[in-house]
């Protein structure tokens, strides 16, 4: 890494169920101008384009970065789709950011969009393979039984997903940009909410968002023409694995400890817990957040419930380490967007620009994206001080 | 000038694909294979792993599996689901048990439906068994299995799942 760079712009929509006021092209667009908006900047300003998305049949539009190019200002400049799963929010974020830090370009604006109201997501998951059973399951189908089997590893007790269901809506209910606005929701409520693949209750998923998320990242002799605080890129790190394999550890991915390893390593991180003050962590489903407390070394293995149970991870009960204080995917979640709004929200919170859900005084914080089968890992980690 | 009422914001555009599936050599292999009732796997000839369906190499040792070898549709549940999610167009009927079923003799799991059972005895470690569809319904399909089913043997202790002998708990 040569040159250092920063994110001076952070544009989001409001998430939604159903975006029917516009296309996909006016979503991009709202989310991209108001990035441009927040870091002082024009289009003439933008020297190339990163878009990202998770797969195209969730619309059933295929290329639609061929199409979203005028959106998105384009013309003349070089424009790049990033694909990887559920991450690309998090890997098309690390891939404008290594175009602007390895000198190639001074300023690179990079958005990321779902739109899942125009198709089904679940259906577009379940593609049939003669070399598998069809069983239409869906992603909480595959995640569940990973989840069953944190659950006898760690001996956790039971409500442990219903506590992060609660915790993770209680802080979407101060985002005013949150899907689900559930400022009234109790551990009972989440409880008695049907069980849709067991042991995940309907409250312990994340909702499907319309919605897109944008960033301008600048290179450090530019960084001062954006009149916000920017928050300067301490660490990016991806890696991935297969989804199947002898003796593979699903419930704590080795790339992903590995990713972690990485990205502490470079923004000199030796104790996550102790050295970040938050984190945007990807946790679609109640459980994956003592899981990624483990596998991402906030807590030791099996221990990572604890800090669930005791409030750590809580802004309302004054937490040392918040989790997903803009409300998560578990309040918002525009698939492919949903990667980027982890990194674009732990960027927010170094700018001392988080709103009614900022961590008082944040200086350093995580962000974290997971896609496909949990094989593919993308983190950067954010700070208020240059490096 | 047109009534508001008659304002649309989007129409229904079905996308259909059908596509010619290239299974590579192991895949194709075990598919001809399980079209005769057979259940084959592949060793990898370095950590000596038995991989069902086999994709041609063990992805933990980066090399290409050749040696194959033939399994029993006998089991152990690895882990499970029970969904009861309605979702549009599934000829399944929801609750059903999807588990994650290592056969004996493999070393990874695959995902099947459960049934036959109380959805609330399902439990780790559960010893099943394939329930096959007529012989002339056979295909190049992992569906020629309809279903697992519980059998009458005692749970295999979660240390031993995935390394069972082909011989099964007697081995
Ligand atoms: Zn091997």
């Amino acid at each position: 890494m040569s040159t250092l760079a920063a994110v001076v712009g952070i544009g989001q929509t409001q998430y939604k169920t159903r975006r029917g006021d516009v296309s996909i092209a006016g979503l991009v667009r709202e989310a991209a101008v108001n990035a441009l908006q927040d870091a002082g900047l024009e289009w003439d300003d933008i020297e190339a384009v990163i878009l990202g998305k998770a797969p195209d049949m969730f619309e059933g539009v295929i290329m639609p970065e061929s199409y979203l190019t005028d959106a998105l200002g384009c013309n003349g400049k070089p424009m790049l789709r990033v694909h990887t799963a559920g991450s690309v929010g998090g890997s098309t974020a690390l891939v404008a950011a290594s175009h602007v830090q390895s000198g190639s370009f001074k300023r690179v604006l990079t958005v990321t969009f779902e739109k899942q109201s125009e198709s089904n997501a679940m259906w577009a998951l379940s593609t049939p393979q003669p070399f598998s059973v069809h069983l239409n399951a869906g992603a909480g189908g595959y995640f569940a039984p990973i989840i069953r089997e944190y659950m006898r590893r760690s001996g956790a007790p039971r409500d442990v997903g219903i506590k992060v269901a609660v915790k993770d809506r209680l802080h979407g209910a101060r985002n005013p940009l949150a899907h689900l606005q559930l400022p009234n929701i109790t551990m009972q409520e989440v409880e008695e909410s049907m069980m849709l693949w067991d042991p995940l209750r309907f409250l312990e998923a994340c909702p499907s968002s319309d919605g897109a998320c944008a960033m301008v990242i600048a290179a450090e002799e530019l960084v001062h023409e954006s009149p916000k605080p920017p928050a300067w890129i301490r660490g990016v790190a991806m890696r991935s694995e297969p989804t199947m394999y002898a003796g593979r550890d699903e419930v704590n991915p080795q790339a992903g400890r590995d990713c972690a390893a990485d990205v502490y390593r470079q923004a000199g991180i030796t104790d996550p817990r102790r050295d970040l003050d938050c984190a945007e962590v990807y946790v679609p489903f109640s459980w994956y957040e003592p899981m990624w407390l483990e596998n991402l070394g906030f807590a030791a293995q099996g221990e990572g419930w604890k800090l669930t149970m005791a409030g750590a991870t809580s802004l309302d009960e004054g937490g040392d380490i918040p989790w997903n204080c803009s409300g998560g995917v578990l309040s918002s979640n525009p698939i492919g967007a949903s990667g980027m709004i982890r990194f674009a929200e732990a960027a927010r919170q170094v700018r001392g620009d988080a709103g009614a859900h900022q961590v008082p005084g944040a200086k350093l914080a995580l962000g974290h994206a997971y896609g496909g089968g949990a094989q593919f890992f993308a983190m950067w980690v954010v700070g208020a001080d240059k490096p | 000038m047109a009534d508001t009422a008659d304002t649309i914001t989007g129409i229904e555009c079905p996308v259909y694909l059908q596509y010619h599936f290239t299974a590579g050599r192991a895949p194709a292999r075990f598919l001809t294979r399980i079209k005769e009732g057979v259940l084959s796997g592949q060793r990898c000839p370095r950590c000596s792993n038995v991989y069902i369906p086999p994709r041609g190499s063990c992805p933990a040792c980066g090399v290409p599996t050749e040696e194959e070898v033939e399994l029993p549709d006998k089991g152990t549940v690895q882990s499970f689901t029970v969904v009861a999610i309605p979702i549009p167009n599934n000829p399944i009927k929801p609750p059903f048990v999807v588990a994650n079923l290592v056969l004996d003799g493999a070393n990874i799991s695959f995902i099947h439906l459960l049934s036959e059972c109380e959805n609330s005895e399902v439990r780790i470690g559960q010893r099943v068994q394939a329930v096959w569809k007529p012989r002339e319904e056979w295909g190049y399909a992992m569906d020629n299995i309809r279903y697992f089913r519980p059998i009458d043997e005692p749970d295999v202790p979660v240390a031993q799942i995935g390394k069972l002998p082909v011989t099964g708990r007697e081995g």
